[in-house]
Formats: C-alpha cells, sequence, structure tokens
C-alpha cells in the first residue's frame, strides 16, 4: 500500500527527515511514536504535499503511485487523509458545505458522479452519528469555536466521509479527555478495512489500547529507529527516547 | 497561522472576465463632447418635456462650476469629459411595442449573459420569480412582464417612457433624494442621463415578483449615465436587483449612475447590486469607473431601505449607497461585499442620517483585496439631535490575500443626541496557507478553497440577497479572485 524508501526533507533548507524507510501493507495499522521536534508532523506534511517541505532525496508510492510528484488535493482523491495535530478553523462555512464540497470534489476527480443533496444529508448524518456528533455540529463552521478535543472528533467524520486509502492520524489523542477518546477510537477501528491501511502518530501508550496498532515504530533525528510491536509503545512508556539520542544510536 | 508566501500570491494570471465580448450591433453615437447641445440632442432624442430640458441644463450649469472630488483613495488619470460620448443607443426602425420585434442580435446578447428577456409562460397559480429591464448603453431595449405587473397597478418601465405616461410622479420625486447639486458625479448624471429603470409601487401592495435591471456599455468611448427612481408608496414592498457588465476594452469608460429610492409609512424597499462591469486587465489597463451615487430616503414612519451589494468589477468603484433615516422608527441597512484583486481600486461605504426617532441602522461591510488592489470602507454614522433613541451597528472585516494589496477603514461618526448608541467594529484578517492546505488535503484545488474560505468570509452579506441571485454571486466571487492563489 504505502512504500517510503530512504526519504530525505526539509524546511527552509534544515533537514528533518534523513532517510526516512517505511512500508505499510494494505490493512495494516502502523503507530509512530518520537520525541518533540522528531519529524512526525513533518513526515505527515510531506506525505500530504504541503507547501514549504521540500523532498530533496527518496521515493513515496501509494499503490504504485508516485506520491511525490501529484498536487495536495490530488494525493486526497488518491486517497490521502491527514487528520490535523491542529485542526483548521473556516469562519463562515459550514460543516456541512465543507464536507460535501470535499466529497463531490474527490468523487469528481475520481471519475465518479456527484452526490446530490439527499443523498449528502443522509450520508453525513449516518457519518456524523457514528463518531457521536449531532446534527447541530454540522450546522456549525468548520471548526470555529469548536473545543479542542470536538476539532479532533471533526477531523475524524471528514475521515470516515472521504473514506480514504490512507489515514495519516497526528497526534489525534491529544486533547481528548477519556470518553471522548474512546468514541474516537471506536470511530477510527470501524473505519478499518482490508483496502485501507493507517499511521497513527502518538506520545501516548494509551490510544493503542483501544487502536490496536500491528507495528510501533519510533522516529526520532529523521528516520525510523526501532521497529517492532505493540509491546515496544510499552517499553518506550517505561524508558523515554534517551536512548535513541545521536550518542547513545 | 502563516501568511501566503510572496511568490504564491504575486503569481497572478489574468482574470477571466467572461462578458468581455462585444456585440456588433449598428448604433446611433453622439458625437463626443459635452456642451448645452449635447443636453439638447439628448433631451430631444428622448422627446422630453421641457421642464426636464430645462432641469438638466440647471445641473450642467452646476456641473461646471463644480470640481471633481478627491478625498477618495482611488487615484486616476484626469477625465477628459469632452473626448467621451454621452448618447449611444441601438439602431431601431420602430421602438419595439413587444419583444418579438427586438433586433435579434441584442436578444442573443443578453441570452449570452444568462438574462431572461422571454417571459415565460405564466402556468396557472404560479408568478414568475423576475422581471427584467434591459439597458443597452444609453437606452433602455426591452422590459418583461410588464403586463402583469401593471395588473397589480405596479409601474415598472424604462425612465424615458415614464417621463411621458407619468410625468407628475417623476416630476415630484426626480431629484428628490440626490439633488442636482448633491456633487459632482451627481450632477453630471442629472445633466446627461440617458436611461434607467422607474418603479412605483402602489399603496399597500407587495411586488409579485423580483424587478431587475440589466446595464450593458457595449459602444467604444461613450459613458453610461443610468438614473433609476423607486417609490414604495404606504405599506409596499418591493425586492430590486440589479446587474452590469462592459466589454473588455483597453480604454477606461466612466459609468456615472444615480439611484434614489423613496420609502413612505410602512414600506419596504430591498435593493440588490451585483457589480461586475469589466475591472481592467492584469496589468490594470483598461475596466469601467463606477463612479456611483446611491440614496434612499425613509421619508415614512416604519419604513425600511436595505442595500446589499456585491462588488466584484470595474477599475474603480467610487459608491457610498446610503439612507435618510427621516422618518420615525424607520430602518437602514448596509450589506457591502467588495472584492479587489489585481490593480482594482474601491472606496466603498454608506452613509447613514438618523432623523427621526427610534430609527436604527445596521451597516455590515467585507471587503476582499488580492494582488495589488486597494480597498477602502468609508462609512458615515450621523445621530441628528432629533434622533432620540437611534441605534447603530457597523461591522467592518476586511480580508488580505497576498501582502501586496491593502484595506482600509473609515469610519466617521457625529452624534449631536446623548440617547443615540453607535457600536463600530473592525477586523483585518489574511487567508492564511494552513487554511488552503486544510482545504486542499480535503480534495479542493487552489482556487475552489479561495473560493470557499472567501465566501465563508461574505457569508453574512451573501446570505442577504434574493435567492436568484445568491448563487450566482457565490460563484462570481470564486471568479474574480482567480489567479490570486499560484
Ligand atoms: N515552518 C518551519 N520552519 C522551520 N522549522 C520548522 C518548521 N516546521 C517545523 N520545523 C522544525 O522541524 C522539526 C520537526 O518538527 P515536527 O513538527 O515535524 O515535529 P514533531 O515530531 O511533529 O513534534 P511534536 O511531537 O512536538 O508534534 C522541529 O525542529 C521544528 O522546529
Ligand atoms: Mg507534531
Amino acid at each position: 500500500m504505502l512504500s517510503i524508501k530512504n526519504l530525505h526533507a526539509e524546511i527552509d533548507g534544515k533537514p528533518i527527515l534523513k532517510g526516512l524507510d517505511l512500508e505499510i501493507k494494505a490493512g495494516e495499522v502502523h503507530a509512530i511514536m518520537g520525541p518533540n521536534g522528531a519529524g512526525k508532523s513533518t513526515l505527515s506534511y510531506v506525505l500530504s504535499g504541503r507547501d514549504g517541505y521540500t523532498v530533496t532525496e527518496g521515493q513515496v508510492l501509494l499503490n504504485g503511485q508516485d506520491v511525490l510528484s501529484m498536487k495536495p488535493e490530488e494525493r486526497a482523491a488518491a486517497g490521502v487523509f491527514l487528520a490535523f495535530q491542529y485542526p483548521v478553523e473556516i469562519p463562515g462555512v459550514t460543516n456541512m458545505n465543507f464536507l460535501k464540497t470535499a466529497l463531490n470534489s474527490i468523487r469528481k476527480a475520481r471519475g465518479e458522479s456527484e452526490l446530490d443533496a439527499m443523498q449528502m444529508l443522509k450520508l453525513l448524518r449516518a457519518k456524523a452519528k457514528l463518531l457521536g456528533m449531532s446534527e447541530e455540529m454540522l450546522k456549525r463552521a468548520v471548526n470555529v469555536g469548536f473545543s479542542g478535543g470536538e476539532k479532533k472528533r471533526n477531523d475524524i467524520l471528514q475521515m470516515a466521509v472521504l473514506e480514504p486509502k490512507l489515514c495519516v492520524l497526528d497526534e489525534t489523542d491529544s486533547g481528548l479527555d477519556i470518553d471522548a477518546l474512546k468514541v474516537v477510537a471506536e470511530g477510527v477501528n470501524t473505519l478499518r478495512a482490508a483496502d485501507r491501511s493507517m499511521l497513527v502518530i502518538t506520545h501516548y501508550q494509551r490510544l493503542l489500547d483501544y487502536i490496536k496498532p500491528d507495528y510501533v515504530h519510533v522516529l526520532a533525528y529523521g528516520r525510523i529507529q526501532r521497529s517492532g510491536g505493540p509491546e515496544l509503545a510499552l517499553e518506550l512508556e517505561a524508558k523515554g527516547y534517551a536512548a535513541f539520542a545521536p550518542e547513545a544510536a | 497561522m502563516n501568511a501566503l508566501t510572496k511568490e504564491r500570491a504575486s503569481a497572478i494570471a489574468e482574470q477571466s472576465y467572461k462578458y468581455g465580448f462585444v456585440t456588433d450591433i449598428e448604433s446611433e453615437v453622439a458625437p463626443a463632447g459635452l456642451s448645452e447641445d449635447t443636453i439638447r440632442f439628448i433631451s430631444a432624442k428622448k422627446e422630453e418635456p421641457s421642464w426636464l430640458l430645462e432641469w438638466r441644463l440647471k445641473a450642467f450649469h452646476h456641473w461646471q462650476k463644480m470640481a471633481e472630488p478627491d478625498w477618495a483613495m482611488v487615484k486616476y488619470p484626469p477625465i477628459d469629459y469632452q473626448a467621451a460620448s454621452y448618447y449611444a443607443a441601438p439602431k431601431q426602425k420602430n421602438k419595439p411595442k413587444s419583444l418579438d420585434e427586438v433586433d435579434p442580435e441584442l436578444l442573443r446578447t443578453y441570452e449570452k449573459l444568462g438574462i431572461p428577456l422571454r417571459e415565460q409562460e405564466v402556468l396557472a397559480g404560479v408568478t414568475p420569480r423576475i422581471a427584467v429591464d434591459a439597458v443597452f448603453d444609453s437606452v433602455s431595449v426591452a422590459t418583461t412582464y410588464k403586463k402583469t405587473l401593471e395588473d397589480a397597478g405596479i409601474i415598472f418601465c424604462p425612465i424615458s417612457e415614464a417621463v411621458k405616461t407619468h410625468p407628475e410622479l417623476v416630476q415630484r420625486y426626480l431629484g428628490s433624494v440626490v439633488p442636482v447639486t448633491d456633487n459632482y458625479f451627481a450632477a453630471l448624471n442629472s445633466a446627461v442621463f440617458t436611461d434607467g429603470s422607474f418603479v412605483y409601487i402602489p399603496k399597500g401592495v407587495r411586488c409579485p415578483m423580483e424587478l431587475s435591471t440589466y446595464f450593458r456599455i457595449n459602444a467604444e468611448n461613450t459613458g453610461q449615465f443610468e438614473r433609476t427612481l423607486i417609490i414604495a408608496d404606504d405599506a409596499a414592498y418591493v425586492s430590486y436587483l440589479e446587474g452590469c457588465t462592459a466589454p473588455k476594452r483597453d480604454e477606461n469608460q466612466l459609468h456615472a449612475a444615480v439611484v434614489e429610492l423613496v420609502a413612505h409609512d410602512d414600506a419596504q424597499i430591498k435593493y440588490s447590486t451585483v457589480q461586475n462591469w469589466y475591472p481592467g486587465d492584469k496589468d490594470g489597463k483598461g475596466g469601467i469607473y463606477n463612479f456611483v451615487t446611491k440614496r434612499g430616503a425613509c421619508r415614512g414612519k416604519r419604513s425600511k431601505i436595505s442595500w446589499t451589494q456585491v462588488e466584484t468589477g470595474s477599475a474603480i468603484t467610487w459608491k457610498y449607497p446610503s439612507c435618510v433615516l427621516q422618518g420615525d422608527d424607520s430602518v437602514g441597512e448596509f450589506y457591502s461585499v467588495a472584492i479587489t484583486n489585481n490593480y482594482q481600486q474601491a472606496d466603498t461605504g454608506t452613509k447613514m442620517i438618523h432623523i427621526g426617532k427610534n430609527t436604527r441602522s445596521t451597516i455590515i461591510a467585507k471587503g476582499i483585496s488580492a494582488g495589488r488592489a486597494q480597498s477602502t470602507y468609508r462609512g458615515l454614522v450621523r445621530m441628528l439631535r432629533t434622533a432620540k433613541g437611534a441605534r447603530n451597528r457597523t461591522q467592518c472585516d476586511s480580508l488580505l490575500i497576498g501582502d501586496q494589496c491593502g484595506a482600509h477603514t473609515v469610519p466617521y461618526i457625529e452624534s449631536r443626541q446623548p440617547s443615540a448608541r453607535v457600536e463600530h467594529e473592525a477586523t483585518t484578517s489574511k487567508v492564511s496557507e494552513d487554511q488552503l492546505f486544510y482545504c486542499q488535503q480535503r480534495g479542493l484545488n487552489a482556487e475552489e478553497a479561495m473560493a470557499l474560505i472567501v465566501n465563508g468570509f461574505c457569508k453574512e452579506v451573501l446570505a442577504e440577497l434574493p435567492m436568484e441571485f445568491a448563487v450566482e454571486a457565490q460563484k462570481l466571487v470564486g471568479i474574480s479572485l482567480e489567479g490570486s492563489v499560484g
């Protein structure tokens, strides 16, 4: 599904990713953990094509397609979805309208017919229910005045509606209370599918109790330093990242 | 949030102005120049009564003594008023009596512009939604649904026709809201105005459909000076729309209109404009100078006038739709979106003059600037000594796209009545790279993303437009920003 080879990327000429390799097969859930500033969000932006993140070396393939040559919206249509560490507010644009515009753009790009107002409403209601969100939330402007947790939940709602192939979740658990964490994790779990892969970025093993990963990786100093099963997360929680400092590595 | 990078913001492509075509039609054009003779020529062409000719000449003599205003935040080379022609009309053998007699070339023009000039069959029980008066250069070429409206006692016709058929109404109201001496461009308009719409809604009548005038400048080297007069008698209601386009030309053309509204006791007038005159090319060449005086008088008690404008076109816009709130408990509203891109300049806003007791006004102005454009909101709220308990709320928001454009807010507040309340709020924000990327990550391309964000910013104002226009206006917002993102 996703194949990242020797990825080097920089911001403003400052190298952040320095030869990152990662393979994710269809249906797998991978977790990435790592210290602050390690380059986790950078990886998510490089995958989704954000301006200002320059790839200097390496390759990213999604189902054999060269992701790095695509525009951000083409990547979205190809199935790349990023749940943002900090979801953005768009004043005056209702959630409903935003979701409708996004889904229809993606459907159009994929050569599928656009959904009409009635079909859309039905779909959005069903997805909102799945994530325990009220219809009232659909009528509010995108993320405006939402609490931190509501914003995260809203991003997962978008994910549920757009049904991507590769879901990158950047610290989706931060800011969620315990109940919200369960609801969101359940929502994510219902989206697990044989043809959908997930890359879950988190600082806390707790999230991984709810979203059970197949693999856990440590990203530090621009590379994957170690990979393992879910037990690696427990070990990191106990010992921290000291072992991965350049002197120690 | 980080602002747009310079490279992206400056990668400005030419706007796609889809109304820039020219209609190939034989026209009768007055020789260039402005003198008493020009005015006599226009008046004779229109077969006007002598009182109107006198009125025009008085305005002209006054205009000659006036100086062009220079206080607006707009820059343009001096206008040579002798170089333009003040009358251009498509040649028609006889004045068409029905749509079937209108030159097919003209009908095709309006079809291309998406303006419905064919009356749809009126099905039993179903009222048509919109009646159109089409003004082409200096004359009205067609007015639809006249019969249906006449049956309701409503007068909707070209003002040149109203002068003949309803002289007492025209004489009573013309210039009563915007006097001929009001300002430089209003005086010029009064001297040389050629056509425009006249609307009279009788007592207690609610106009059963939207009325609209569509202004088209076609001829080269001419100005358009239209005059609109709308009167809503006691407890009457009307919603009126105005649209405008012009061909792409390298020369600047002057459009100096005057619009007067009068609302009597309990009457309501809702006046909406979607202004899409040719804005000039990406280097600032060509485009319309839109110097317009619009004013409404709430003469009656509890009367209400609402202005809603979406200003996307013109090289320069100088326009302040205003309300004179004379009747006690009368209400004035101004909702505005002004979009400027490339080298466009807009200095627009409103004046709310509170005279009567408990008069209320609301101003919501949204200014969007992209490219190297400059946009200014200029608004006056004046509370007279008589305006006991009057209230105003002003909300003024500017949105910048890129860092080479500018937005300015110039509010003037004058209050001589201690019990009057005035609230003013202003904000300036930028479309952020974060917002654009967020939308793109969800599948929208850069231009769709910009259109969505800007439409969101304008939402409160667009919501005031009649349904028929709202969708069109939303698209226009997107189109007028094309090229503002790289
Ligand atoms: N726009 C930018 N300009 C300069 N440096 C940046 C920029 N964005 C990120 N960086 C730097 O890149 C490095 C990696 O940042 P990134 O956000 O990817 O870290 P992270 O692993 O997601 O950290 P956290 O766990 O705190 O979210 C950091 O040192 C950060 O300061
Ligand atoms: Mg991060």
